[in-house]
Protein backbone atom coordinates (compact mmCIF):
# COMPACT_ATOMS: atom_id res chain seq x y z
CA UNK A 1 0.00 0.00 0.00
CA UNK A 2 1.24 3.49 -0.79
CA UNK A 3 1.86 5.90 2.05
CA UNK A 4 3.20 9.41 2.57
CA UNK A 5 5.00 8.99 5.88
CA UNK A 6 6.23 6.12 8.02
CA UNK A 7 6.50 6.04 11.81
CA UNK A 8 8.17 3.16 13.63
CA UNK A 9 6.83 2.70 17.17
CA UNK A 10 8.38 -0.75 17.60
CA UNK A 11 9.29 -1.62 21.18
CA UNK A 12 7.11 1.12 22.63
CA UNK A 13 4.24 0.44 24.97
CA UNK A 14 0.86 2.06 25.64
CA UNK A 15 0.17 4.93 25.10
CA UNK A 16 3.31 5.80 23.11
CA UNK A 17 2.28 4.21 19.77
CA UNK A 18 -0.91 6.31 19.79
CA UNK A 19 1.03 9.46 20.69
CA UNK A 20 3.55 8.80 17.89
CA UNK A 21 0.64 8.18 15.51
CA UNK A 22 -0.98 11.48 16.45
CA UNK A 23 2.32 13.28 15.90
CA UNK A 24 2.82 11.54 12.55
CA UNK A 25 -0.66 12.52 11.39
CA UNK A 26 0.01 16.14 12.32
CA UNK A 27 2.94 16.13 9.91
CA UNK A 28 0.98 15.05 6.81
CA UNK A 29 -1.86 16.63 4.89
CA UNK A 30 -5.53 15.68 4.72
CA UNK A 31 -6.23 12.44 2.83
CA UNK A 32 -2.53 11.49 2.98
CA UNK A 33 -1.63 8.11 4.45
CA UNK A 34 0.48 7.36 7.50
CA UNK A 35 2.12 3.96 7.90
CA UNK A 36 2.80 3.12 11.53
CA UNK A 37 4.53 0.04 12.90
CA UNK A 38 3.89 -1.20 16.43
CA UNK A 39 4.89 -4.28 18.40
CA UNK A 40 2.44 -3.64 21.24
CA UNK A 41 -0.35 -6.27 20.95
CA UNK A 42 -2.72 -3.82 22.66
CA UNK A 43 -2.30 -1.40 19.78
CA UNK A 44 -4.61 -3.47 17.54
CA UNK A 45 -7.64 -2.54 19.59
CA UNK A 46 -6.23 0.90 20.45
CA UNK A 47 -5.68 2.02 16.86
CA UNK A 48 -9.23 1.00 16.00
CA UNK A 49 -10.52 3.01 18.94
CA UNK A 50 -8.27 5.94 17.99
CA UNK A 51 -9.63 6.02 14.44
CA UNK A 52 -13.28 5.60 15.48
CA UNK A 53 -12.98 8.53 17.87
CA UNK A 54 -10.91 10.90 15.74
CA UNK A 55 -12.41 10.28 12.30
CA UNK A 56 -9.14 9.23 10.68
CA UNK A 57 -9.62 6.18 8.47
CA UNK A 58 -7.90 2.89 9.23
CA UNK A 59 -7.34 1.61 5.70
CA UNK A 60 -5.51 -1.59 6.48
CA UNK A 61 -3.82 -3.56 9.25
CA UNK A 62 -1.17 -6.18 8.56
CA UNK A 63 0.54 -8.52 10.99
CA UNK A 64 4.10 -9.53 10.21
CA UNK A 65 6.47 -11.35 12.59
CA UNK A 66 4.66 -10.02 15.69
CA UNK A 67 4.67 -6.49 14.27
CA UNK A 68 1.43 -4.71 13.52
CA UNK A 69 1.39 -2.36 10.59
CA UNK A 70 -1.38 0.19 10.28
CA UNK A 71 -2.21 2.42 7.32
CA UNK A 72 -4.20 5.43 8.43
CA UNK A 73 -5.67 8.06 6.13
CA UNK A 74 -5.82 11.49 7.67
CA UNK A 75 -9.29 13.00 7.87
CA UNK A 76 -10.27 16.24 6.18
CA UNK A 77 -9.59 19.00 8.72
CA UNK B 1 -17.30 20.18 19.87
CA UNK B 2 -14.37 18.41 21.52
CA UNK B 3 -15.06 15.91 24.26
CA UNK B 4 -13.73 16.75 27.70
CA UNK B 5 -11.87 14.70 30.29
CA UNK B 6 -11.54 15.85 33.89
CA UNK B 7 -9.10 14.01 36.14
CA UNK B 8 -8.19 14.30 39.79
CA UNK B 9 -4.67 13.11 40.55
CA UNK B 10 -4.45 12.52 44.30
CA UNK B 11 -1.53 10.12 44.63
CA UNK B 12 2.18 10.87 44.50
CA UNK B 13 3.90 7.52 44.10
CA UNK B 14 5.71 6.38 40.98
CA UNK B 15 3.14 3.69 40.14
CA UNK B 16 0.11 5.90 40.69
CA UNK B 17 1.66 8.71 38.66
CA UNK B 18 1.03 6.68 35.51
CA UNK B 19 -2.77 6.49 35.19
CA UNK B 20 -3.51 10.24 35.12
CA UNK B 21 -0.69 11.09 32.71
CA UNK B 22 -1.41 8.12 30.40
CA UNK B 23 -5.12 8.90 30.23
CA UNK B 24 -4.55 12.62 29.80
CA UNK B 25 -1.93 12.25 27.05
CA UNK B 26 -4.04 9.69 25.20
CA UNK B 27 -7.24 11.70 25.51
CA UNK B 28 -5.41 14.75 24.16
CA UNK B 29 -4.27 12.62 21.18
CA UNK B 30 -7.94 11.74 20.69
CA UNK B 31 -8.73 15.47 20.52
CA UNK B 32 -10.25 15.71 24.00
CA UNK B 33 -9.88 18.88 25.99
CA UNK B 34 -8.22 17.73 29.23
CA UNK B 35 -7.72 19.14 32.70
CA UNK B 36 -5.99 17.44 35.62
CA UNK B 37 -6.61 18.72 39.11
CA UNK B 38 -3.64 17.80 41.32
CA UNK B 39 -4.51 17.55 44.97
CA UNK B 40 -2.86 16.27 48.14
CA UNK B 41 0.01 13.88 47.29
CA UNK B 42 -0.77 14.25 43.61
CA UNK B 43 0.80 17.71 43.79
CA UNK B 44 4.25 16.12 43.86
CA UNK B 45 3.64 15.18 40.21
CA UNK B 46 3.89 18.87 39.34
CA UNK B 47 7.34 19.34 40.86
CA UNK B 48 10.15 20.28 38.52
CA UNK B 49 12.18 17.30 39.65
CA UNK B 50 10.33 14.00 39.42
CA UNK B 51 13.37 11.85 40.15
CA UNK B 52 12.38 11.28 43.77
CA UNK B 53 9.06 9.58 42.96
CA UNK B 54 9.06 6.17 44.63
CA UNK B 55 7.01 3.02 44.71
CA UNK B 56 6.64 1.20 48.01
CA UNK B 57 6.15 -2.54 48.37
CA UNK B 58 4.82 -1.91 51.91
CA UNK B 59 1.08 -2.39 52.17
CA UNK B 60 1.03 -3.29 48.49
CA UNK B 61 0.57 -7.07 48.40
CA UNK B 62 -0.19 -7.11 44.67
CA UNK B 63 3.20 -5.71 43.70
CA UNK B 64 5.13 -8.42 41.84
CA UNK B 65 8.39 -9.18 43.67
CA UNK B 66 11.24 -11.40 42.45
CA UNK B 67 10.88 -13.50 45.60
CA UNK B 68 7.98 -13.63 48.09
CA UNK B 69 8.70 -11.16 50.83
CA UNK B 70 6.95 -10.79 54.18
CA UNK B 71 5.81 -7.30 55.22
CA UNK B 72 8.29 -7.33 58.07
CA UNK B 73 11.19 -7.37 55.59
CA UNK B 74 9.63 -4.79 53.32
CA UNK B 75 9.99 -2.18 56.05
CA UNK B 76 13.78 -2.54 56.12
CA UNK B 77 15.80 0.49 55.05
CA UNK B 78 16.53 0.45 51.34
CA UNK B 79 13.59 -1.75 50.36
CA UNK B 80 11.64 1.18 48.92
CA UNK B 81 14.62 2.35 46.87
CA UNK B 82 15.15 -1.19 45.62
CA UNK B 83 11.52 -1.58 44.56
CA UNK B 84 11.69 1.81 42.84
CA UNK B 85 14.87 0.87 41.00
CA UNK B 86 13.30 -2.41 39.92
CA UNK B 87 10.21 -0.69 38.60
CA UNK B 88 12.20 1.94 36.70
CA UNK B 89 14.28 -0.83 35.14
CA UNK B 90 11.13 -2.73 34.09
CA UNK B 91 9.62 0.45 32.66
CA UNK B 92 12.72 0.97 30.52
CA UNK B 93 12.92 -2.69 29.45
CA UNK B 94 9.30 -2.85 28.33
CA UNK B 95 9.25 0.37 26.34
CA UNK B 96 6.90 2.08 28.80
CA UNK B 97 7.25 5.86 28.85
CA UNK B 98 8.81 7.60 31.83
CA UNK B 99 6.62 9.91 33.91
CA UNK B 100 8.69 12.87 32.71
CA UNK B 101 8.00 11.95 29.07
CA UNK B 102 4.27 11.48 29.64
CA UNK B 103 4.03 14.78 31.50
CA UNK B 104 5.87 16.54 28.68
CA UNK B 105 3.52 14.90 26.16
CA UNK B 106 0.56 16.26 28.17
CA UNK B 107 2.01 19.77 28.24
CA UNK B 108 2.80 19.71 24.53
CA UNK B 109 -0.77 18.74 23.74
CA UNK B 110 -2.27 21.50 25.87
CA UNK B 111 -3.48 19.44 28.82
CA UNK B 112 -4.25 21.95 31.54
CA UNK B 113 -2.68 21.29 34.96
CA UNK B 114 -4.35 22.79 38.01
CA UNK B 115 -2.67 22.69 41.41
CA UNK B 116 -4.89 22.58 44.47
CA UNK B 117 -4.21 25.86 46.26
CA UNK B 118 -5.36 24.48 49.61
CA UNK B 119 -2.82 21.64 49.45
CA UNK B 120 -0.06 24.05 48.46
CA UNK B 121 -0.81 26.03 51.64
CA UNK B 122 -1.29 22.91 53.77
CA UNK B 123 2.07 21.37 52.91
CA UNK B 124 3.91 24.70 52.56
CA UNK B 125 4.85 24.00 48.96
CA UNK B 126 6.47 26.88 47.12
CA UNK B 127 5.04 27.79 43.71
CA UNK B 128 8.68 27.87 42.53
CA UNK B 129 8.89 24.11 43.25
CA UNK B 130 6.47 23.50 40.41
CA UNK B 131 6.85 23.48 36.64
CA UNK B 132 5.82 26.56 34.68
CA UNK B 133 2.48 26.90 32.98
CA UNK B 134 0.26 25.49 35.71
CA UNK B 135 -2.72 27.19 37.31
CA UNK B 136 -3.83 27.26 40.92
CA UNK B 137 -7.42 26.68 41.97
CA UNK B 138 -9.82 24.91 44.27
CA UNK B 139 -12.73 22.49 44.29
CA UNK B 140 -15.05 24.91 42.51
CA UNK B 141 -12.53 25.30 39.69
CA UNK B 142 -12.39 21.55 39.24
CA UNK B 143 -16.17 21.16 39.37
CA UNK B 144 -16.75 23.87 36.78
CA UNK B 145 -14.79 21.89 34.19
CA UNK B 146 -15.86 18.45 35.47
CA UNK B 147 -19.50 19.53 35.24
CA UNK B 148 -19.10 20.08 31.49
CA UNK B 149 -16.99 16.97 30.97
CA UNK B 150 -17.83 13.70 29.26
CA UNK B 151 -15.49 11.66 31.45
CA UNK B 152 -14.44 12.42 34.99
CA UNK B 153 -12.19 10.22 37.13
CA UNK B 154 -10.67 10.34 40.58
CA UNK B 155 -7.24 8.71 40.67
Amino acid sequence: MEFNKEVDASGLNCPLPILRCKKGLSEIGSAQVLKIISTDPGSVKDFNAFCVQTGHELLQMDEEHSSYIFYIKKRAS
Amino acid sequence: MAKKLALIASKGSLDWAYPPFILAATAAALDYEVQIFFTFYGLTLLKKDLSDLKVSPLGNPAMPMPIPMPNLLQMLPGMESMATMMMKQKVADKGVASIEDLRTACLESDVKFIACQMTVDLFDFKPSDFIDGIEFGGAATYLQFAGESDVSLFI
